[in-house]
């Protein structure tokens, strides 16, 4: 089962040990393109280690990810980035002392290099650019704020607003619901299935009510494993998942 | 140019310290001193390029270099054997066993000018090493270890021994370096004599245009998208390297920049005092110079310039009147700034200025429709600063 | 050059070379345990280190003046307990520093630098201020003077074996406080996760100062042992600092282990390029060799392996 062509994320045996501790074990998962795949699993299944490998924060022990056909293993995180692979953090991850504008120009993806950064000019196609995503994540009232001064929820928006400015093709979410208002998580389910199209997203949750409104498919991980992959109904059917998430 | 114009001076504000700067640089003090302080003055503000240097590096960037003294020797050393060697010529030094080497080589028995010595009979070549060569060792400093994720602590402390590395290196080869002594008895710079009243006024002039235009250099790269991204690596590295940028070389760039500007500094010092030394390399110059950076406010540009002058001020006053209470006095500065004023001198001034745009603010709330968003923002940084 | 000598003055030469590695060995461990335990338990850089060891120096000279000035019938015995007096003094100073100062910076380590490195010029002044500016030693006991000499012409100072024993034991006593103590426990599991031990009754920042005075201690017992090897002066510590902290980094901030192999190593690199270069070329070769070896391995030789957590 080689690389199959019709999947935009194939990952491949994919395994990582910390000091012995495998934390991700034989690994493979596929992702197609328009997906929106959940992956769910008690705490210390790997989850968040998987995304951690997707975008090269970790190193893999073994194993291959490929992205489009090409590896992103050993690839530094940038690069990986510049192919089109976002990636949300678990905390809110913006830039505190800079504005609103500021932080989506800054993830403009022209100028990346420092010749660039020195060369870049704030044009209008930046600046319209910038009130289009701004809006598309609610903040258009507050351009000028700085990161720090945002409700909770507004920081996640601006991180997933800062993500989409790039592009990517592949948006990874790590808990973007945790610490929110009934109705934020509301808007973010929305925002979700909005930017769905024509990419792949990974979403990670535990909020049961918020994966089954979003998810196309669930993959549930245990102990670095895949224990179950399906629709929401399926894996709710599962007694694998029910004895993990009940039994104990 | 109006786009320039309003990117350094961003409004009335950034014009306001400037022509302050300016003033007090270019009218008050010549007008006020006589000739040997202004030549000592001169000397100081050699050290703000350093200081300015740091700002960006430091205050901007959040990456500490202990040994900033190295890039300030290696543009004065650069300079120096320049003028060493014009000052060497077979005439003057008709005297030695070897006439036309440098005084000190001949009394170590050297018989032929060493190989790296020679490019330096050449200006041009000489000035451009004095840029070149402090930017070409930070950029293979910071290559290795910016790209291999090393910073904070651990890269003060590297470059703190590479302080102590140069200086102790510089050193141990008199034969080649002038050794402890440095490089002294400058006499010439193509035939001008740097020792002259005329010629001192003229320097002072000089470096000051040539700080003023570096900080203004500064200021438009601040201004632009790459101020927001020294802010951004700094406050969070992590997800500046997942918006798709290579922070490695950014943090290099920082500091090729900073050393390229104390080589300036150093190269400057050379021609207004006359000699260099492996004193103004090692760790304390290197440290010393942070400080001055710290007193004016790490991340103010014109900042570093006040801090630079007062603490240099202060230490020339002290030493003159109470040399043992100078240690003190300095002991006491850094652990001041550094526990109560970390934004320094600059801190202090928008403390002032924000206390009375607070109140204004406050008031303005009361009538008109500012978002609650807005007035948190103004009230916490009111208490914060 | 090699030929002039006979095998046995070669033999000689041998065993003096590697007992003076040995000694380079022990000062440089003895210096670096006390900032190992500091920087790596608690990330903090002490810069004003040095100075503690000149604290402790400074204290064996008071001892040994008050000693020979009001009851020299105890000169033999004094070193000793001056040597655990040399620990309280640094100790306290300790606390008393990191009360003061220290815990207002823990969350900004590159301001610490800053402010112990003004905190060291302080202690330097001071000393200067009370001691005066030349250097002092200490009127050491009999038993400390003189050397072995197993072979007539092999010649072992019994001061540099003091040191190494010196050593020997604070390291071990290092190892068995951190490992089998349950103070050490808190020490290593603050380290490692200070929320959770907070949460489990740690009280950490008590721990934080304990570190702190408990390094601090240290570095005044190494300060006490070099009286023994040379004299001290206002400036002795800060002579060696960075030669102290290219140790502890070497080593990898986290392990013991590695603080010692990296002494080993770089005392062994320093007392052979001393004897193949002239003057100070030597330590330049060794400094520059280890911060070129710190740009391949940026942590240090031992380094941890745990998952980062962002």
């Amino acid at each position: 089962m080689n690389s199959n062509n019709s999947f935009l994320l194939s990952i491949e045996d994919l395994t990582v040990s910390f000091d012995g501790f495998k934390a991700v074990d034989a690994l493979n998962l596929f992702i197609e393109k328009d997906e929106l795949r959940v992956i769910i699993g008690p705490n210390g299944a790997g989850k968040t280690t998987v995304l951690d490998m997707i975008c090269g924060k970790t190193q893999p022990t073994t194993g291959s990810i490929k992205f489009k056909n090409s590896e992103l293993v050993g690839l530094p995180e940038h690069q990986i980035v510049r192919r089109g692979v976002g990636r949300k953090f678990q905390t809110p991850s913006i830039y505190e002392n800079l504005t609103v504008f500021e932080n989506l120009e800054v993830s403009y993806p022209k100028g990346h290099s420092v010749m660039g950064c020195v060369a870049f000019r704030r044009t209008k196609e930046v600046v319209d650019r910038i009130h289009e995503m701004a809006e598309e994540i609610s903040l258009q009232d507050y351009p000028d704020i700085e990161g720090a001064f945002l409700s909770h929820g507004q920081k996640q928006w601006l991180e997933i607003g800062m993500l989409l400015m790039q592009e990517p093709e592949l948006i990874m979410l790590d808990e973007p619901v945790a610490g929110m208002s009934p109705a934020e998580r509301e808007q973010t389910a929305a925002l979700i299935q909005r930017i769905c199209k024509g990419r792949c997203i990974i979403v990670i949750d535990h909020d049961m009510e918020f994966v089954s409104r979003i998810a196309h498919k669930v993959t549930v991980l245990h102990l670095g494993k895949i224990l179950a992959e399906g629709s929401m109904e399926e894996i709710q059917r599962n007694p694998k998942v029910i004895d993990v998430y009940l039994g104990h | 140019m109006k786009n320039i114009y309003t990117r350094v001076f961003r409004g009335g504000n950034g014009l306001a310290s400037f022509v302050a700067v300016a003033l007090l640089l270019l009218v008050v003090l010549p007008c006020s001193l006589d000739i040997f302080r202004l030549n000592l003055l001169g000397k100081y503000l050699t050290y703000a390029f350093v200081a300015v240097g740091l700002v960006m590096l430091w205050g901007k960037a959040g990456v500490l270099s202990l040994g900033q003294g190295v890039f300030f020797g290696l543009g004065g050393y650069c300079m120096a054997m320049f003028l060493k060697l014009e000052a060497s010529d077979p005439v003057s030094t008709k005297i030695q066993s070897t006439p036309g080497i440098p005084d000190f080589m001949d009394w170590n028995q050297l018989t032929h000018l060493p190989a790296f010595w020679i490019p330096f009979k050449s200006l041009s070549f000489s000035l451009c090493a004095v840029i070149l060569l402090p930017t070409l060792v930070a950029f293979i400093i910071g290559m290795a270890m910016f790209k291999r994720r090393v910073g904070g602590v651990y890269f003060a402390v590297i470059t703190q021994a590479l302080a102590l590395i140069l200086s102790m290196g510089i050193d141990s080869r008199q034969g080649y370096t002038g050794g402890r002594n440095g490089i002294t008895d400058l006499k010439t710079l193509c035939g001008w004599d740097i020792r002259t009243h005329h010629a001192q006024y003229i320097l002072y002039f000089v470096t000051c245009a040539l700080l003023l235009g570096a900080i203004l250099f500064s200021q438009w790269l601040l201004s632009g998208k790459v101020g927001k991204m020294l802010l951004a690596i700094r406050d969070r590295e992590d997800r500046v390297r997942f918006s798709g940028y290579d922070v490695s070389m950014f943090k290099v760039a920082a500091f090729c920049f900073a050393a390229a500007l104390s080589g300036i500094g150093g190269a400057l010092f050379v021609l207004q005092v006359g000699f260099i030394s492996p004193s103004l390399v090692g760790i304390v110059p290197s440290i010393e110079m942070v400080i001055f950076a710290a007193v004016g406010g790490r991340a103010s540009l014109y900042g570093a310039v006040y801090g630079t002058l007062l603490v240099n001020t202060g230490k020339s006053l002290f030493s003159e009147n109470f040399p043992q209470l100078w240690l003190f006095a300095m002991g006491g500065l850094f652990i001041g700034v550094v526990v109560l004023f970390p934004d320094g001198l600059a801190g202090l001034c928008d403390l002032a200025r924000k206390k009375t745009g607070l109140a204004i603010k406050k008031l303005r709330a009361g009538s008109s429709s500012i978002t609650a968003p807005e007035i948190a923002q103004t009230i916490v940084k009111g208490e914060e600063s | 050059m090699m030929f002039a000598y006979t095998g046995a003055e070669l033999w000689n030469i041998a065993v003096m070379q590697g007992f003076a590695g040995l000694s380079l060995f022990s000062v440089l461990l003895l210096m670096a345990l006390g900032l190992a335990i500091i920087f790596g338990q608690m990330g903090v850089v002490n810069l004003a280190h040095g100075e503690f060891m000149a604290l402790g120096a400074y204290t064996v000279y008071l001892c040994s003046t008050l000693v020979s000035n009001h009851a020299p019938a105890l000169q033999p015995y004094y070193f000793v307990i001056a040597i655990f007096v040399a620990f309280l003094v640094a100790a306290l100073v300790g606390l008393l520093v990191e009360w003061s100062l220290i815990r207002f910076l823990y969350k900004r380590p590159l301001d610490t630098l800053l402010a112990t490195w003004g905190l060291s010029l302080i202690m330097q002044q001071s000393f200067r201020s009370i001691f005066g500016a030349r250097e002092v030693t200490p009127t050491l006991p009999e038993w400390l003077m003189g050397s072995f000499k197993p072979t007539p012409s092999i010649d072992i100072p019994i001061n540099g074996v003091f040191v190494m024993g010196l050593t020997l034991l604070l390291t071990f006593g290092v190892w068995f406080f951190m490992f089998r103590s349950r103070t050490g426990l808190h020490m290593r599991a603050t380290v490692q996760n200070r929320a959770m031990s907070d949460a489990v009754g740690i009280n950490t920042k008590l721990v934080d100062r304990f570190t702190f005075c408990l390094g601090c201690g240290i570095a005044g017992v190494a300060g006490a042992a070099f009286t023994t090897i040379g004299s001290t002066g206002p400036d002795s510590g800060s002579r060696y600092i960075v030669d102290t902290f290219l140790v502890v980094v070497l080593g990898g901030t986290a392990s013991l282990l590695g603080t010692i192999a990296s002494a080993f190593g770089i005392a062994q690199a320093q007392s052979i390029s001393e004897f193949f270069l002239e003057g100070t070329m030597g330590k330049v070769a060794v400094l520059s060799g280890i911060v070129i070896v710190l740009m391949i391995r940026p942590k240090g030789l031992f380094p941890s392996k745990v998952r980062t957590h962002s």
